[in-house]
This record gives C-alpha cells, sequence and structure tokens, in this order.
C-alpha cells in the first residue's frame, strides 16, 4: 500500500499502490462513464478529476501530478464523440495535477474545508481551460455561469466525502 | 544546463507533455473553409478511422459496463417476474379495455393509411420503411454534458456500420459514430455536433435540428413570421439519409427569434425519447425504398377508377378511355397509358395518372 514521508518543510508525502494507482481512476472512469445511465444528475460530477486532484494532492510531487492528469484526461477524451479532437481534457488535467501537487506542497490540503475550497477553485479552473481549449479548436460551446457555480460546488462536496474514503488507501508509517 | 534541467524539471515536463497535447491537437483539427469546425468528417475532412486510443479505452471501460449492466438487468428481472406481479390482475383487465379502443383506432387508421398510400402510389411516391433493425442495450455514456454520446453492446460483427440510425419506439435517439467489434459509439441528437434534417408536423416547414450544450435541441432555419406554437410536433424528414421519414423527433418547448441569425427563429425541442434513461435501443441496420404500388396490388381497385372518384370532371373520358384500352392483363394502372390521358382531361389531371405504370412494375423491394 501507500507509504508516508516527510518533507523538509514537514508536509506528509504519501505515495501508492501499484494497484491503487491503477484500479482507483479507473473505477472512477468506469463510474463516470455507467452512473449518468441510471442517475442523469451524475453527469455533472467529474470523478476523474477528483481523481486526479486527489493523487496530486496527496503525493505532492509535481512531475507525478502531471503525468497522472495527463493519463487520466487521455482516457477520457478517448471515450468522447468520435471526431473529437483528442487531448483537450488531457491538457486541461495536465495542469490540474501539476498545480494541484504544487499546492499541496505549500498548503495544508488535509482539511475539509481546505479541500472544498481547493476543488471549488480547480473545478472552475479545468472548466475555464476546457472551454478556452474548445475555443481554440473552434468547437465553442456555450459557458453558463449558474451551471458551472453549482456544478463546482457540487464537486467540493462530493470532493470532500470522497478523498475521505480515498485517505483510506494512504498508507502510514 | 544539467544544472537547468535539474532545478526546473518539473515545469519542463510540464511543458514537454504540453506542448506535446497541443501539437497532437493541431494535427487533429481541421476547419472548414467558413473557418468553423464541424462533426461532420465528411465536410471537415477527417477521415472516418479511428484513434486506436479509442478502441484502447473502450476495450477495457466496456466489459465491466457490460457486466454492470447485464447483473442490473438481472436483479430487475428478478424483481419483475416474482415481486412485481401484485397488481398485475388489475392491470391485465385495463390493457384489455385499451386494447379494445386501440383495435376500433386501428381501423379507422387502416383506411386513412390505404387511402394515403392509393394516393402516394398516383405519384409514384417512394417512401422509406425501416426494414431490418437490431436490437442493443445502452452501456454507457462519455460521462459528461460536453459529449453527449453513449455505448451500445453491438458492434460491426453485428451488422452495426457508422451512419446508422439509432431508435426507439418513441422517437430518434441518435445515429451511430464509430462501430468497434462488439461496441458501438452513438451521438445522440442533444450533442452540438449532431444535425438531423426535420419537419414541423402542423405547419409542414422543413428545418434542421441541432443540439445544444443545455440538452434541448433547437430546429434552426425557420423564418421568424412563422406561427410555431408551444407543442407542436416535430418528425424527421428523412432528407438527410440517416433517419427514416416521419419518425418522432419531440415536442417545441419555446420558440424565440434567433438573436445570432436574425430572420431566424430558436425553437427549442423537447427530444420525443427520455435520452437520460435509455436502456434499449434499436439500431436500423437497413432501409428500403418502396413505391405505394404494392398496396394497389392488394387493394382490387384500379388507379384509373379512384381517381374518377376523387375527379369527377375526369370519370366520363377515363370510363370510354378504358373500353378503348382494356385488355384481360391490363389491370391496375395499366390502362391509364400517357396517350389515353391525355386526350381525356387537363394536364394537371394527365401527368397524375399515367405515373403509376411505372411503379406498378416496381413492386419489389429495393434495399438502399
Amino acid at each position: 500500500m501507500a507509504q508516508r514521508s516527510i518533507t523538509r518543510e514537514g508536509i506528509e508525502v504519501h505515495r501508492f499502490s501499484i494497484i491503487a494507482a491503477l484500479v482507483i481512476p479507473l473505477f472512477a472512469l468506469f463510474l463516470q462513464a455507467s452512473l449518468p445511465l441510471r442517475f442523469t444528475f451524475f453527469s455533472i460530477f467529474d470523478l476523474p478529476l477528483l481523481v486526479t486532484i486527489f493523487f496530486a494532492v496527496a503525493r505532492r510531487n509535481p512531475l507525478a501530478g502531471t503525468l497522472t492528469g495527463f493519463i487520466i484526461g487521455l482516457v477520457q477524451d478517448s471515450l468522447t464523440y468520435q471526431h473529437q479532437p483528442i487531448g483537450l481534457f488531457g491538457i486541461s488535467k495536465t495542469i490540474i495535477g501539476y498545480l494541484a501537487s504544487s499546492i499541496g506542497v505549500k498548503i495544508d490540503v488535509e482539511n475539509p474545508g481546505s479541500r472544498l475550497l481547493m476543488t471549488f477553485g480547480f473545478y472552475l479552473l479545468h472548466r475555464g481551460i476546457y472551454q478556452a481549449l474548445r475555443n481554440m479548436v473552434r468547437m465553442p460551446i456555450e459557458f453558463n455561469w449558474g451551471h458551472e457555480l453549482g456544478a463546482a460546488l457540487a464537486n467540493a462536496l462530493l470532493a470532500v466525502a470522497l478523498f475521505m474514503v480515498l485517505d483510506r488507501y494512504k498508507q502510514r508509517n | 544546463m544539467d544544472n537547468f534541467f535539474t532545478r526546473y524539471r518539473n515545469e519542463t515536463v510540464l511543458f514537454g507533455i504540453l506542448f506535446l497535447q497541443v501539437i497532437a491537437l493541431a494535427t487533429q483539427v481541421r476547419v472548414s473553409d467558413a473557418g468553423g469546425f464541424t462533426g461532420d468528417p465528411n465536410i471537415s475532412g477527417r477521415s472516418s478511422s479511428t484513434r486506436l486510443i479509442r478502441v484502447w479505452a473502450v476495450a477495457v471501460i466496456s466489459p465491466f459496463q457490460k457486466l454492470s449492466v447485464n447483473s442490473g438487468s438481472g436483479v430487475r428481472n428478478l424483481w419483475g417476474k416474482y415481486v412485481g406481479l401484485i397488481h398485475v390482475r388489475d392491470e391485465n383487465a385495463r390493457l384489455q379495455e385499451q386494447l379494445n379502443e386501440l383495435r376500433l383506432q386501428q381501423t379507422r387508421l387502416q383506411q386513412d393509411a390505404d387511402q394515403g398510400r392509393r394516393l402516394q402510389a398516383l405519384l409514384a411516391f417512394k417512401e422509406q420503411y425501416v426494414e431490418k433493425t437490431i436490437a442493443a442495450q445502452v452501456i454507457g455514456t462519455s460521462g459528461t454534458d460536453l459529449s453527449r454520446v453513449i455505448y451500445i453492446d453491438r458492434g460491426y460483427r453485428d451488422g452495426v456500420e457508422a451512419g446508422m440510425a439509432v431508435i426507439t419506439p418513441d422517437g430518434i435517439v441518435g445515429k451511430i459514430s464509430r462501430a468497434d467489434r462488439s461496441t458501438s459509439q452513438v451521438l445522440l441528437i442533444t450533442d452540438q455536433l449532431s444535425g438531423a434534417g426535420v419537419l414541423l408536423e402542423r405547419l409542414r416547414l422543413n428545418g434542421i435540428l441541432k443540439g445544444t450544450q443545455s440538452g434541448s435541441p433547437e430546429v434552426l432555419n425557420v423564418m421568424a413570421d412563422e406561427k410555431i406554437e408551444v407543442g407542436d410536433k416535430v418528425i424527421t424528414t428523412g432528407g438527410d439519409r440517416v433517419y427514416p421519414k416521419g419518425l418522432a423527433v419531440g415536442t417545441v418547448i419555446n420558440v424565440a427569434p434567433d438573436r445570432e441569425r436574425d430572420p431566424f427563429l430558436s425553437i427549442r425541442v423537447k427530444p420525443a425519447v427520455n435520452l437520460g434513461h435509455l436502456e434499449e435501443v434499436l439500431v436500423v441496420t437497413q432501409l428500403s425504398e418502396r413505391s405505394n404500388a404494392v398496396a394497389d396490388a392488394t387493394v382490387p381497385i384500379r388507379a384509373a377508377d379512384m381517381l374518377a372518384q376523387r375527379l369527377p370532371s375526369a370519370k366520363k373520358k377515363t370510363e370510354e378511355d378504358g373500353k378503348k384500352t382494356e385488355s384481360p392483363e391490363q389491370s391496375g394502372a395499366k390502362p391509364l397509358t400517357n396517350e389515353t390521358t391525355n386526350t381525356t382531361s387537363p394536364k394537371p389531371v394527365a401527368k397524375a395518372v399515367s405515373q403509376p405504370s411505372k411503379p406498378a412494375e416496381k413492386t419489389k423491394e429495393s434495399p438502399r
């Protein structure tokens, strides 16, 4: 399972077993692709994004965060419409993975309040980057602030609960 | 130099990965002459081939989705077959009543349909029929509102191909955008990149259905002076060569001037199918085009006789000509030759009467 070490700044750094690192993102992708079939409202959640943030923050390693976001984003891209270019989610989540792990080094992101705020902000940033990329590839989509703020809040609340569950996979020395 | 990369290793990797993705993105996207991206591979010039990463991703996820859907169906079946039968007797009686009413209604509709077919035969009208469908189970989605696609458990080994229409008894769902071996991707009519030729049933107005971000597709290209009302039914035209003609698309829920396209209306439509709760769908694997002369063969009435009933002015002359030309093998539309009709009726009628001779010979179905 995961291992914990302490950085020079005194912040905990966690590791995950290969199985957890593979199964958790895959399971998140599976749920994201399956649950909206039965529960339409679930499509406002972005489980792959939450998992990206969780791994990036827990590892506190920008390199690992970048790669995690990159891979999860690419797989998510692969499930979208056939003629939609691959890389839109990839780029968005790569940046989020990097930023989340960088923030994780500097501030405490273990308590629910900071997790809520952090996820809220990252969700909006992720949507902003995605929107900009869609415009860049000339596939503009509508951006509804009310909807996005609501979705950001819903994701932030889910993140607080989800991260508590996923914390179990971080092993303490 | 070595120090630089060591010091800025994270940033270097970040920008390297971003750079690679941006380049990859740029190589995938082609824009049309108008400067915009279109989802139609023919318009945007992209090939219809599938990127391997998509095949891999679906291959990894879909077995679990199938397992999940099938196990869910098992539990529902168990419930439905044994536990949910409590009120079945009452329901059966109610359904029987409904069936009787529907039988009466069907008789009336059958008469109307027969009449419509005969008239269409007169005009050598060809109609598209759904010839063959296969049922498929919905196993997954893209998981995001930003790309409204679903996955079904049928692929090219079952005869599914890209471009085929996907429907339910309630109406149209979307079209196949990619067929893998045992799964296919369906682009829903609510996706922003989808489109369909539609008709506002009450006013017989043509338009184009486009998906939107909100999930309520809109009908474009309808002029602002048309009297569209909330509740108007929208059906397919068949003109897009994807969806068969006459299938339900949805109902108008909002009509407003289109701000971006000034003289036109923006007509929001609620899809006839509940796309949020799809379980089983039908893929139209074969369409056929038939002329309605088939109907003439089953109804013992000559086209000329029917025309005479409908157009009394043509009756007398047609009967006279019928005497001149009729022979035992000349039944149905055959007696009505160009020559005959031209001498007996004004031009528009002659045109309508002379045409059935063609479809009468082409009664075989011709799959597209």
